[in-house]
């Protein structure tokens, strides 16, 4: 099977193309099972190919190489439509299909009543395959289609209910910002095949490695290329500066966000830096920049997350926080822990979005029950009591908390703990300060949604209280198999002092290239104290979220009170968008205006209409001469003759 | 039996078509509509025969016709026409166009039918002349007789202000190439002769090629347009009629490029390099401007229009980069601005033809009542902004890594300034396409809008086919040019690095 790897990819692009163009003739319930049936084909062959590539030693050491056909070849750029299937590759390709495919089970529950059913599905596919590409190219610029794939899908996504305005605008914001990545990975791309005279992964890596390059060699160019290229992946996986669009791309369906901006399109930019560590590690200030950016965002945005009350836009800013995570590994060159964390997260977060949509659905199904239209299904404050009414949603969403709050052994913690870990032992010790605080922050607020949405007594009308009822099982299998998955996925990874196999370290191993020569500390002793101190942070957050809101309290208020100042900051998320509109876009458009009405019009247009109105004046003095008067003539005619004269004698 | 002069039979074929309609009577509209497309499909398919026996191996000129035209002593030009692969895919653009402008027409153009389609053809004539012709003289005459039958489209069957869109777009290409045409004559009084390949040949003094660069640059840069020549067009395509608008931005435009890629710049090499570096600046500009001015455009057919002239800085960018990506970027990007514009005006003209408005403000939310044409209008929107895997996105790269990697010097900031045109293309396109297809629920007099008939679908199809082809295989196009723009390049390339050296003494001095 090894010669069809490109197939992973192609069974989604065909059921896109099926549903694309005959979903609106095609029943519901087979427009499903085409794209559903469509990624477990995906899923299936990236499974056979994984063990026959893991088989084979060869396989494994080089990856099974497929190329299709010449895409761009001009003098000595040649760049094909090839796919490689690696350890790295083949790990992501697993993971993104599996959760795909559960996801794609999941909206055919969520998505049942909705109109545009097969554009939705469309869509999706389309997206899946465009992330494969991202994930199976063989080539940065192959990426870099999947890259801009990703970000069209999630644009037609986000903005799915079109009709608004608020949906049609988070779309457009998502596909600019992104736009503004892509300029820096596209700069970046230049740069990279100016200093190694290809694009294609593995060309790179044996130019590098056969080079013998070393950070001490200090090339600014490599520093410049990568700092385009995390500029790329600040835009993709939401880090500051331009995080911006992803609390605002909770507009689309919540499997979208499950899927999309949780899972999967979000951890590319993470994706292609383990991919190209052997690149980045040669850039030492780039890596202390990504640590920084990572570490700071993680905090940041787990600030917001601890006082929003739509209960996606707390796991949107968990989002961006626990991808700063991933950045802060990589920053301090735990390549794998990012990775780690890349895969760990995909399962809980995954479930977490898919548990909200299983509540706001039941929440919106209450409102309808009740006639009630003007009350918003994903406000916390109208939730509470949950627990009751759906007991499946309840103990997945808890599991996944528990993973994503970092206890032991859910899956979080490993991946968390391991992150924290190695930032302390590469001696970054104010980010590890920074790591473990964000980690309290985000065990408080993810428990403070379970309390408000499951606990205490249901907060709306008895008549709404009526419906309240348990999702489907095809929503609900999802979420069953993503908590196993969030339970045992970060087995995996143990930590080197318990002694047991760290299977995907293992793995990847041959994957890092240590170019950059990065060392971290070893002791035993430190790695258990400071693990203590992780479940402590845990533990903290979870007893400060139970005091607050796990009874009927009043802290919660008289807190926002007496801190109202810092509170109205978190809760306006920093007025980060209101800058960026004063600074960016206001003047953009401003700048826009001037262009056309000052330059466009009066400056240019204005000369170019005044030659032609001189033209005309001139041709208004001289008409005065042709006024029929024969004595005018003639005397015109005798000073010319006058003239002739007078040169030519 | 046309074996030996199938150029011309190419060249001239419209003439027929003027000829048959001749015979028509001006009320038989539909005949006349029906003759139009079929004649013009003809017309492609055998054109298409250039495309199948055309040899990309090596360098040379391709179905070379040469005769004497006009044998006086004091002005000798010969009938020399003849293709490469510069100006092959522009000749297929413009036979490939024309079918699907006369589809469009169909319902779009209701007085005076037959002499539209007359002009039309005329116009035909002038552009696949001027593409073909090799002599210098027997190009102008050629590139002046684009410009009645253009002027004619715009003024008559244009919209309120088409008058003065017509008389400006009239006397503003006209300035330009009667200087152009001062040039020619200088150049055949020194030189002796009109032949494009015998005076590439001939070396003309520095003093001498700033003077016909400047010229020759000026004709040209009015027609691209290049900034700050460019206020001829957003009038000239708004006021015109769906069909002069395609043709404009979808061949015309490409002639100002194509003529600087023939002539301008090889002609005058020396002058060309000294030149380049503000040319490149022009353009970047052009880019950049192009992009804002059209983001705060009320309608869309101006904001397209102004979309072209940032389309246009990009092939600009992309010719003076004198790389080979830089050459073979900008020039597949004039097919693809062809193709995407094209689709672009055509689109426009449908909802026009609904509902007589082209205003932004009053659409909203019609992406419900006409998903089709929301669909096409979508894809075609991202070959604009360059997505990976439509046409936009090869040239653009192309041209970007040409610029890059050219060695002008501080190239990277050039580049990493014609890039921000990536993201504001995003911002002008996407903004548009909210306000038009999303945000509300369509109008009440929105509601009833019809969607894309058997007809329209018919010529969007093939151009998202070329969106698409050119996106994911552009080998077989590059393929294609990739001799004819060595042979320039090599011309150039000697030039410029004589030039660089120049500087890099002048600095270590």
């Amino acid at each position: 099977m090894t010669g069809y790897v490109w197939l992973i990819p192609v069974f989604p692009l065909i059921g896109f193309l099926i549903n694309g163009l005959f979903g609106k003739r095609l029943s519901r319930k087979t427009i499903g099972v085409i794209a559903s049936g469509a990624i477990l084909f995906s899923f299936l062959l990236a499974c056979v190919i994984f063990f026959q590539m893991n088989s084979s030693v060869e396989l494994s050491e080089k990856g099974i190489r497929n190329v299709l056909f010449p895409w761009i070849h001009i003098g000595d750029f040649s760049v094909n439509f090839g796919y490689l299937f690696d350890r790295l590759s083949g790990s992501m390709t697993l993971m993104v299909a599996g959760v795909s495919f559960l996801i794609h089970v999941y909206s055919i529950g969520y998505m049942a009543e909705e109109e545009g059913y097969w554009r939705y599905f469309a869509y999706l596919n389309l997206f899946v395959f465009m992330m494969l590409t991202l994930v199976l190219a063989d080539n940065l610029l192959l990426m870099f289609v999947g890259w801009e794939g990703v970000g069209l899908c999630s644009y037609l996504l986000i903005g799915f209910y079109y009709t608004t305005e608020v949906a049609s605008d988070a779309g457009k914001k998502a596909f600019i910002v992104n736009r503004v990545g892509d300029f820096g990975f596209m700069l970046g791309m230049f740069f990279l095949f100016t200093l190694f005279g290809s694009l294609e992964f593995q060309h790179i890596r044996e130019a590098v490695i056969s080079a013998g390059l070393k950070p001490e060699h200090g090339m600014g160019l490599i520093t410049l290329a990568t700092v385009l290229l995390f500029l790329g992946a600040t835009g993709k996986s939401a880090q500051i500066p331009l995080y911006v669009w992803l609390p605002d791309a909770m507009a689309g369906p919540t499997p979208v966000s499950a899927l999309i901006h949780a899972a999967t399109m979000v951890t590319s930019g993470v994706y292609m830096i383990v991919k190209l560590n052997y690149v980045f590690q040669l850039a030492p200030i780039t890596m202390l920049t990504i640590a920084w950016i990572g570490g700071l965002t993680a905090l940041f945005a787990a600030t917001i997350g601890t006082v929003q009350n739509d209960i996606k836009k707390v796991l949107a800013y968990s989002t961006v926080s626990q991808l700063g995570y991933m950045f802060l590994a990589l920053g301090v060159g735990a390549f794998i822990a990012g990775f780690f964390h890349i895969l760990t997260h995909a399962f809980f977060k995954a479930l977490l979005f898919l548990g909200s949509g299983s509540v706001i659905h039941a929440m919106h199904h209450a409102f309808h029950h009740a006639g009630i239209h003007d009350k918003d299904p994903q406000d916390i404050r109208n939730m509470g009591g949950l627990k009751k009414y759906m007991p499946k949603t309840y103990w997945t969403f808890l599991v996944a908390t528990l993973a994503i709050a970092g206890f032991p052994p859910f899956a979080g913690f490993f991946s968390k703990d391991e992150i924290l870990w190695k930032t302390f032992a590469s001696s970054h010790r104010v980010l590890w300060a920074i790591g473990a605080f964000a980690a309290i922050l985000t065990s408080f607020y993810m428990f403070r949604l379970v309390y408000l949405t499951f606990f205490g007594e249901f907060r709306g009308s008895k008549r709404e209280e009526e419906a309240l009822h348990e999702s489907p099982s095809v929503m609900t299998f999802p979420l069953i198999a993503l908590a196993v998955l969030s339970v045992i996925g970060g087995w995996i990874g143990f930590p080197h002092i318990f002694k047991l196999p760290n299977v995907l370290e293992q793995y990847l191993e041959p994957v890092i290239e240590n170019t950059g020569g990065i060392h971290f500390l070893h002791n035993s002793a430190l790695e258990w104290g400071l693990m203590d101190v992780s479940i402590l942070c845990a533990i903290a957050g979870w007893l400060f979220a139970r005091t607050l809101y796990a009874g009927k309290s009043d802290v919660p208020g008289k807190l926002a009170k007496t801190f109202s100042y810092f509170y109205s900051i978190l809760l306006n998320k920093y007025y980060v968008d209101e800058i960026y509109f004063a600074l960016i876009i206001r003047p953009v458009k401003k700048i826009g205006d001037f262009c056309w009405l000052f330059i466009d019009t009066i400056i240019i247009d204005g000369t170019v209409n005044l030659v032609a109105y001189l033209a005309r004046c001139f041709g208004r003095i001289y008409s005065l001469y042709q006024n029929g008067a024969v004595k005018v003539y003639a005397l015109t005619m005798l000073g010319g003759i006058l003239v002739l004269f007078w040169i030519f004698f | 039996m046309f074996e030996s002069s199938f150029l011309s039979l190419v060249t001239f074929f419209p003439l027929l078509a003027v000829f048959i309609l001749l015979f028509f009577s001006s009320r038989a509209e539909k005949g006349i509509k029906v003759f139009g497309i079929i004649f013009s499909i003809i017309h492609f398919l055998i054109s298409l025969k250039l495309l199948f026996d055309f040899d990309y191996s090596v360098y040379k000129l391709q179905f070379v016709e040469k005769s004497k035209w006009i044998a006086s002593h004091f002005l000798n030009s010969q009938y020399f026409i003849g293709i490469d692969g510069i100006s092959l895919f522009i000749i297929l653009l413009t036979t490939f166009l024309m079918p699907i402008i006369f589809l469009s027409t169909y319902s779009g153009i209701t007085k005076k039918v037959k002499s539209f389609y007359i002009n039309m053809f005329l116009l035909e004539v002038g552009i696949l002349g001027s593409l073909v012709a090799l002599d210098l003289f027997l190009f102008y005459v050629f590139w002046e007789i684009m410009l009645i039958p253009m002027y004619f489209i715009i003024g008559v069957w244009g919209g309120e202000r088409r008058i003065y869109a017509a008389i400006k777009f009239f006397i503003y290409t006209m300035a330009g190439s009667l200087l152009m045409l001062l040039g020619i004559m200088y150049m055949y009084r020194v030189a002796g002769t009109f032949d494009v390949f015998k005076l590439y040949g001939y070396h003309f003094s520095l003093k001498e090629q700033i003077y016909l660069f400047s010229v020759f640059a000026i004709a040209f840069a009015i027609k691209v347009p290049v900034f700050p020549f460019h206020t001829w067009l957003p009038d000239a395509h708004t006021e015109a009629p769906t069909a002069g608008s395609v043709i404009l931005a979808g061949v015309l435009l490409k002639l100002g490029t194509y003529g600087f890629l023939r002539f301008a710049m090889p002609l005058f090499p020396d002058a060309m390099v000294k030149f380049a570096p503000y040319v490149i600046i022009l353009a970047i500009v052009g880019i950049i401007y192009g992009a804002l001015v059209a983001m705060v455009q009320k309608d869309i057919k101006k904001l397209v229009a102004y979309s072209s002239v940032s389309h246009l800085g990009y092939v600009m960018l992309g010719l003076f980069a004198l790389t080979i990506y830089g050459m073979q970027g900008g020039m597949l990007q004039m097919i693809n601005h062809g193709i995407s514009t094209g689709a672009l005006f055509l689109l426009v003209g449908i909802v026009y033809e609904r509902k007589h408005t082209r205003l932004i403000s009053e659409y909203g939310g019609i992406a419900k009542v006409m998903p089709l044409y929301a669909t096409f209008f979508m894809i075609v929107t991202l070959s604009s902004i360059g997505l990976p895997l439509t046409n936009g996105f090869v040239g653009e790269f192309s041209i970007l890594l040409g610029t890059f990697k050219s060695s002008w010097q501080h190239a990277w900031i050039y580049t990493a300034f014609a890039a921000t045109g990536v993201i504001l293309g995003a911002v002008y396109m996407l903004w548009m396409y909210q306000r038009v297809f999303f945000n509300t629920e369509p109008s009440e007099e929105n509601k009833n809008l019809e969607d894309l008939k058997i007809r329209e679908i018919a010529y969007l199809v093939p151009l998202v086919i070329m969106i698409f082809w050119i996106g994911i295989y552009p080998s077989f196009f590059f393929r294609r040019m990739e001799k004819s723009v060595d042979y320039y390049l090599r011309i150039f390339k000697s030039k410029q690095t004589v030039m660089l050296i120049d500087a890099g003494k002048g600095g270590i001095r």
